[in-house]
């Protein structure tokens, strides 16, 4: 059987907070948090311990932590994408994977054999010790990989981990809706759509979907693969 | 492979039009109708659930499971078609309801001359203008055959909009353009945005003539003719990809289902998959189907309704042979023949607003327009273009991802990083372009479905293959849509205090210039079973009875013979109505050719 990995962050790393529906399942976690551990540990399902933090080193230069506020180390945004590839999308349970593979022109997309759990474990290969890098190398290994599908991809799950719904592991505590003042889904705005017509929505607390609802919401990555 | 006892209708697919179908049998008549779905079972309460972008918006779980079955895409025959391999420009829904349910719900009519398309280009151009490959037809009916349907459509889902022609009257907020209405809508039209009011003041400063969009999420409490009484819509903004929690658009499982579950001689089956009609010496005898649980089944039935998506519909007269396959080398055969996709473009211009627009307020179809060009409409002699189209703009809906990262050219270096983020932060929810463009896609000659020989589906059945291009009229369209566009955005910035950036065109994804299928365009696929006087000219006659087999019907886009200016959902049920109207009162009086 495969040796469990752990992503092992400072507690406090994710703003102090992390919502129980980050982890379902993980109670040693709350524990940790109510014995003010030193360090959290967070099992992995996709990476290993090595992958993740390099992935966590590209998902802060993407969105980093800063003047500006929370970034991908607080959102815990590699938690997001560990779940994504662990589950029916990072196996591309959904794609039409029929062969023959042929090449085409761009208007085509992507037409690779690779699923996202391989372009990732190819593209952190590339990358070498990069989590052990200085932020401005970083930022230049990171430029070099610009174009690739692998450095748009995790881009791309970046903003997604920096803004979903906590339900998927990203936005712990919501740290990145309330970067940007999303109130998280409300049922109903009809009385005040005139009223707040050209006048900034109240900072409000936002609320999760699994809060709106007040039980437990099933995400599609949990799908048995 | 098991047969099962008759039944007198079986209907291929579970979506808007197979169950407005079924429920327009099952009220009517006592025949004995079983409905056949590939997908899930649905219900309202699925939908609370479902306030989820990751799920919903980027990973479609509403859709159809692509690794099934998807289409192919090649530009011309000579080249080679590849597979679809995940969704992007289209995103065909499966389960109860199919694509109705997470429909955005923007519910224009055709205009009048639409389905008098060809006669219409004869009389306003010298033959000279008209493209030798062009293949548009009429549409075996006109305005006045088809406005009684679109009445009954919107009064089913209770559309809310305003009349802009009321028996010819013409009305100020409503589309005055439009084809003379004998009603007016049934409900109010939408509450306005911030950006729906900017837009509204831009296009009246221009001389436009704007109105809010009709749309099928409830703008006010709703009880249609058959009883079904909806709540108003709340403006949540999780409506295009989702089910509606509260039952405020118009969907199959709130306007249909309720009435087909109470009747005896109505049967759902969900997790069926049609593979064939089974046809012999002109007649359909009943469809073959695998069930959810794999096993071969036979349903024998006197009427087979093909009522899939366009390109289901298509392929499954092709897989089952009936018909002859269009020939785009000899211009022979009709099946699979003029096969279109909405026409869309815009401007390139960034609008910075002052204000938050408090996007994450909004309904489905919730949004300005302005008909001022479409059709023949003020066109442009210097664009070279033989129609034009609608502008809209206003919509809200922003997610917070799919929202996030706009900002204005020069404000960072690259797409990433701390630079970035703080543009994006400060520009979140404040952007927003000119309006955008919906338009007609004439039909041509190269532009056709077939089978695909190399790719198949998870049974081993060949896949569709699209075979579509734009051509140098759709790309000046293009053009035309972009200078208006451009011209309200600077409208909208004046009257707003918007700052305005132009950004270059390559940027903005609308310029590519030929068809593409990584990028979403619009679900609205039409054509490949069209509607013809006779059988040289169509596939289904105008009551959309397949010519060769007078029991089987197919209805939908797939009917079309091109693509209007605008959504095809009214239009597509339009006729779906009409086709129930000649079925039940004609044919089963007297079963046979109808025309």
């Amino acid at each position: 059987m495969k040796r469990r990995e752990f992503l092992i962050l400072p507690a406090r790393t994710l703003g102090g907070y992390l919502l129980a529906s980050t982890l379902a399942g993980e109670p040693f976690l709350a524990q940790a948090q109510q014995a003010k551990a030193p360090d959290i540990k967070i099992p992995l399902k996709f990476f290993t311990a090595p992958e993740a933090a390099v992935v966590s080193a590209m998902t802060e230069r993407i969105f980093p932590t800063d003047a500006n506020g929370a970034g991908a180390r607080e959102a815990g945004v590699v938690i997001f994408i560990d779940r994504q590839l662990a589950g029916p999308y990072g196996h591309d349970k959904y794609r039409y994977t029929k062969g023959p593979w042929v090449e085409s022109i761009p208007e085509h997309g992507y037409q690779g054999q690779s699923n996202p759990r391989q372009i990732y474990r190819e593209g952190i290969i590339q990358l070498g010790n990069f989590a052990a890098l200085g932020a401005a190398e970083q930022d230049q290994a990171l430029i070099a990989i610009e174009k690739t599908t692998f450095f748009q991809m995790v881009r791309t799950h970046t903003l997604e981990g920096m803004f979903c719904d906590p339900l998927h592991g990203g936005n712990a505590d919501m740290v990145g809706w309330r970067l940007i003042g999303y109130p998280g889904p409300v049922m109903a705005y009809r009385h005040e759509i005139e009223k707040y017509r050209g006048v900034p929505y109240p900072k409000v607390e936002p609320q999760s979907l699994e809060q709106l609802l007040g039980r437990k919401v099933p995400a599609w990555e949990d799908e048995p693969v | 492979m098991e047969r099962l006892k008759p039944v007198d209708v079986v209907v291929i697919g579970g979506g808007f039009t197979g169950l407005l179908m079924a429920k327009e049998l099952a009220t009517r008549t006592s025949v004995s109708v079983v409905v056949l779905e590939r997908g899930p079972d649905r219900q309202l309460l699925d939908y609370m659930d479902d306030m989820d972008e990751v799920d919903f918006s980027l990973r479609f779980r509403m859709m159809q499971n692509i690794s099934e079955e998807t289409v192919t895409h090649r530009h011309t025959t000579a080249n080679r078609a590849v597979p679809v391999r995940e969704w992007g420009h289209v995103r065909l829904g499966t389960g109860t309801g199919g694509s109705g349910e997470h429909w955005t719900g923007v519910a224009n009519r055709y205009p009048e001359d639409t389905f008098i398309i060809k006669s219409a280009l004869k009389e306003r151009f010298p033959a000279s203008r008209i493209p030798a490959d062009l293949s548009v037809q009429d549409w075996t009916l006109t305005w006045k055959d088809i406005e009684p349907f679109y009445t009954r459509v919107e009064e089913m889902m209770g559309i809310g909009g305003k009349a802009g022609n009321l028996q010819g009257r013409r009305i100020d907020g409503g589309n005055v353009f439009e084809g003379p209405r004998s009603k007016e809508y049934p409900v109010r039209p939408h509450l306005q945005s911030y950006a729906m009011t900017v837009f509204e003041k831009a296009a009246r400063e221009l001389g436009y003539h704007p109105y809010i969009n009709p749309a099928a999420t409830l703008p006010a409490d709703y009880t249609n003719p058959d009883g079904i009484s909806r709540p108003a819509c709340q403006y949540c903004s999780y409506c295009m990809l989702y089910g509606c929690m509260i039952g405020a658009k118009a969907q199959p499982t709130n306007l249909l289902l309720p009435i087909l579950k109470e009747k005896k001689t109505f049967t759902l089956r969900n997790g069926c998959w049609v593979r064939k009609i089974v046809h012999r010496d002109g007649r359909a005898e009943g469809v073959e189907y695998r069930d959810e649980n794999g096993r071969e089944i036979f349903q024998p039935a006197s009427v087979v309704v093909q009522a899939t998506f366009t390109s289901g519909n298509v392929r499954s007269l092709l897989l089952s042979k009936i018909g002859t396959p269009y020939d785009p080398a000899t211009g022979r055969g009709t099946l699979g023949k003029n096969f279109t996709h909405q026409m869309s473009g815009g401007g390139n211009a960034l609008l910075v607003y002052p204000t938050k627009l408090n996007a994450f307020m909004a309904a489905g179809g919730q949004g300005m327009a302005f008909s001022d060009f479409d059709g023949f409409n003020q066109l442009d002699p210097d664009a070279n273009i033989l129609r034009g189209g609608t502008f809209t703009g206003g919509g809200g809906g922003g997610h917070p991802i799919a929202s996030f990262g706009t900002t204005p050219p020069g404000t960072s270096a690259r797409n990433w990083g701390s630079a970035w983020k703080q543009a994006a932060i400060e520009h979140n929810d404040r952007t927003g372009g000119g309006p955008g463009f919906s338009a007609e896609h004439l039909s041509y000659r190269h532009n056709f479905l077939d089978l695909d020989p190399t790719y198949t589906d998870k049974w081993g059945d060949p896949l569709l293959r699209t075979t579509i291009d734009w051509t140098d009229h759709e790309r000046r369209m293009r053009d035309f849509s972009a200078k208006i566009s451009d011209r309200m955005a600077e409208e909208m910035a004046r009257v707003s205090g918007a700052k305005i950036h132009h950004r270059p065109a390559a940027t903005t994804g609308r310029r590519s210039g030929r068809y593409q299928t990584a990028a979403y365009a619009t679900t609205h696929l039409h054509g490949g079973a069209i509607m013809g006087d006779t059988p040289a000219d169509g596939v289904v006659n105008t009551y959309l009875q397949h010519w060769d087999v007078p029991n089987l019907f197919v209805i939908g886009a797939s009917a079309f013979p091109h693509a209007g200016p605008t959504n095809p959902t009214m239009t597509a049920l339009a006729l779906t109505f009409r086709s129930a109207d000649a079925l039940i009162e004609r044919y089963l009086k007297n079963p046979g050719k109808l025309v």
